[in-house]
C-alpha cells in the first residue's frame, strides 16, 4: 500500500511543479489562440464558395480528426527538421496543439455560424441595421451562446493534451511528475501531483462552462 | 543563401543538395520503408488488439454504470459522477503512468500490454457512462411509467422501453467515441507497448524522414478511423431521420 507517501518530498519539488504548472498554462494557452485563429480560417475556407478551398480545408479537417495527436506531433518533431526546418520544442508543440485543435474548433464555429437562421439576418436587415449592428446585436449573441460551452470543452481536451508534449521532452506537469520518478523513484508521488494540478484546471474550466451555459441560455431567452 | 553540399553518408535529407543525390536518397529511404512494412503491420495489429479489447470491455462496463448512474440512487450516482469526473480530468497519459508505475506498489505487478488495456478501459468506460446515460435521460419518463403500469420489471422495462429508445441518442456518439479512443491507443506507446506509433518512434531512428515514417503511420490510423468518423456522421443523419418521421 501507500504507506510510505511522503508529502515532504513533493513539497520539496513544489517550485519544479509550479513552473511546470505555469508552463503548461501557457502552452495550453498559446495554443488554444493558435487553435481559435486556425479554426477561423480553416471554418472561413470550408464554408466558402470556392470549391478548391473548402475541398483543402475538408481535407485538413479530416485528416487531422482521424489520426492521433501523438502522431502528429511526432510527425512535426522528426519531420519539420528532415526538411531543413529547425524549430524549438516548444513551438514545435504549439504548432502540434494548434493544428490539432483548430480542425475540431473549426467545426464548432461552422457547426454555431449554421445554427443561425437566415430569418434572423433578413430580419435584421429589413429593420435597417447596419452590419456592425447585425453582427453586435443580432448575430454573436446566439452564436457566441451555441459555440462557447463546446469550445471550453475543446480547451479542457486541450489542456489534457498538452500532457503529451512531454514525450517530446517539453517540461510540463506530467514532465515533472517523470522527473519526479526518475529522480526519486516515487511514482506515486510524482504523479498523483501532475494529476491533482490537471483536476485544478478541468474543475476550473468546467465550472467555467457550466456558468457559460447557464448564463447564455437565460441570455437566450 | 551560401549553398551547402550533400554528404552521400549523410542522415538529413539536405535541402540544397543535388538533385540527383536528393532523388537517390528518397529511393533508398523508401525502399528501408518497404522493407519495415511487417514491422508497421504487426504496430498495426497491436494497435487493434489494445483498442479492440479496450473497446469491447469498456462497453460493457460503461453499460452498465451508465444505467446505475441514470437510476434514482443518489449514493451511486455520487460515486460514479466522481469517479468519471477525475477520470475526464486527467490526461491520459498520466493515467497510464500511474496504473504501470503505481499499481506495482499495491503489490500489482502488470507488463506494458494489460496495464495499457487496463488503463484504456477505464478510460471507455467512463466516456461511454456519462454517453449511455445521456441516452437514459433523453428517454421521455412517461415511458418508463406506461412500462411500469403494464407490469414490465426493472430488466424487461430496460430492453425492451428504454434501449431502443435510448439507443437511437446513444449510438452516434458511441462510434465517435470509438474515434476518439482508438486514437487515444497511441499513448500507450509512452510505457513500450510496442504498437504502430511506437513502431514509427522505433523506425524513425534508423530511417531519418520523420515526414515519410509518420505519414506512413498516420495513413495507417486514417485507414482505420475515417470510415468509423463516416459511420458516425451518417448514423446520426438516419438516427434523426426516424426521430423526425416518428414524431409527426
Amino acid at each position: 500500500m501507500l504507506e510510505t507517501f511522503n508529502f515532504r518530498v513533493i513539497l520539496e519539488y513544489m517550485p519544479l511543479f509550479a513552473s511546470c504548472f505555469f508552463a503548461t498554462l501557457w502552452l495550453s494557452a498559446a495554443g488554444l489562440i493558435g487553435s481559435l485563429a486556425v479554426g477561423i480560417v480553416a471554418c472561413g475556407m470550408r464554408i466558402g464558395r470556392s470549391k478548391l478551398l473548402s475541398g483543402t480545408a475538408s481535407i485538413y479537417i479530416e485528416s487531422i480528426r482521424s489520426t492521433p495527436l501523438l502522431v502528429q506531433l511526432f510527425f512535426f518533431y522528426f519531420g519539420l527538421p528532415s526538411i531543413g526546418l529547425r524549430m524549438s520544442e516548444a513551438s514545435t508543440g504549439i504548432l502540434a496543439l494548434a493544428l490539432n485543435s483548430g480542425a475540431y474548433m473549426a467545426e464548432i464555429i461552422r457547426a454555431g455560424i449554421q445554427s443561425i437562421s437566415l430569418g434572423q439576418v433578413e430580419a435584421a436587415v429589413s429593420s435597417g441595421l447596419n452590419y456592425f449592428q447585425r453582427m453586435r446585436y443580432v448575430i454573436l449573441p446566439q452564436a457566441i451562446g451555441v459555440t462557447l460551452p463546446p469550445m471550453l470543452g475543446q480547451a479542457i481536451v486541450l489542456v489534457k493534451d498538452s500532457a503529451l508534449l512531454s514525450l517530446i521532452s517539453l517540461p510540463e506537469l506530467t514532465r515533472a511528475g517523470q522527473i519526479m520518478n526518475s529522480e526519486r523513484f516515487m511514482p506515486a508521488e510524482g504523479f498523483l501531483t501532475s494529476a491533482a494540478f490537471y483536476l485544478l484546471i478541468y474543475y476550473v474550466l468546467k465550472w467555467m462552462t457550466a456558468w457559460s451555459q447557464k448564463r447564455l441560455i437565460y441570455l437566450q431567452t | 543563401m551560401k549553398r551547402r553540399t550533400g554528404n552521400a553518408c549523410g542522415f538529413s535529407l539536405d535541402p540544397w543538395a543535388p538533385r540527383t543525390l536528393r532523388k537517390l536518397m528518397w529511393g533508398f529511404y523508401i525502399e528501408q520503408l518497404m522493407h519495415s512494412l511487417p514491422f508497421f503491420l504487426k504496430g498495426l495489429w497491436m494497435t487493434a488488439a489494445v483498442s479492440g479489447l479496450s473497446l469491447i470491455m469498456g462497453t460493457v462496463i460503461g453499460f452498465i454504470w451508465g444505467t446505475m448512474r441514470a437510476s434514482r440512487s443518489r449514493i451511486v450516482k455520487a460515486l460514479i459522477g466522481a469517479w468519471t469526473d477525475l477520470i475526464r480530468g486527467t490526461p491520459f497519459l498520466v493515467q497510464i503512468f500511474i496504473v504501470f508505475f503505481i499499481l506495482p506498489e499495491f503489490g500489482i505487478q502488470l507488463e506494458a500490454f494489460p496495464a495499457a488495456v487496463i488503463a484504456l478501459t477505464n478510460l471507455a468506460s467512463c466516456f461511454i457512462c456519462e454517453i449511455v446515460s445521456a441516452g437514459i435521460l433523453a428517454v421521455p419518463p412517461g415511458q418508463r411509467e406506461a412500462a411500469t403500469s403494464t407490469g414490465l420489471n426493472w430488466f424487461q422495462q430496460l430492453r425492451y422501453v428504454i434501449m431502443p429508445q435510448a439507443m437511437r441518442v446513444i449510438l452516434p456518439p458511441l462510434v465517435g467515441q470509438y474515434v476518439l479512443l482508438i486514437k487515444d491507443s497511441s499513448v500507450v506507446s509512452a510505457i513500450g507497448v510496442i504498437d504502430v506509433t511506437r513502431v514509427g518512434w522505433l523506425t524513425v531512428q534508423r530511417i531519418p524522414q520523420g515526414l515519410l515514417v509518420f505519414g506512413l503511420v498516420a495513413a495507417l490510423y486514417f485507414v482505420i478511423c475515417y470510415p468509423l468518423i463516416k459511420l458516425s456522421s451518417s448514423l446520426e443523419k438516419r438516427m434523426s431521420v426516424g426521430y423526425s418521421r416518428e414524431k409527426e
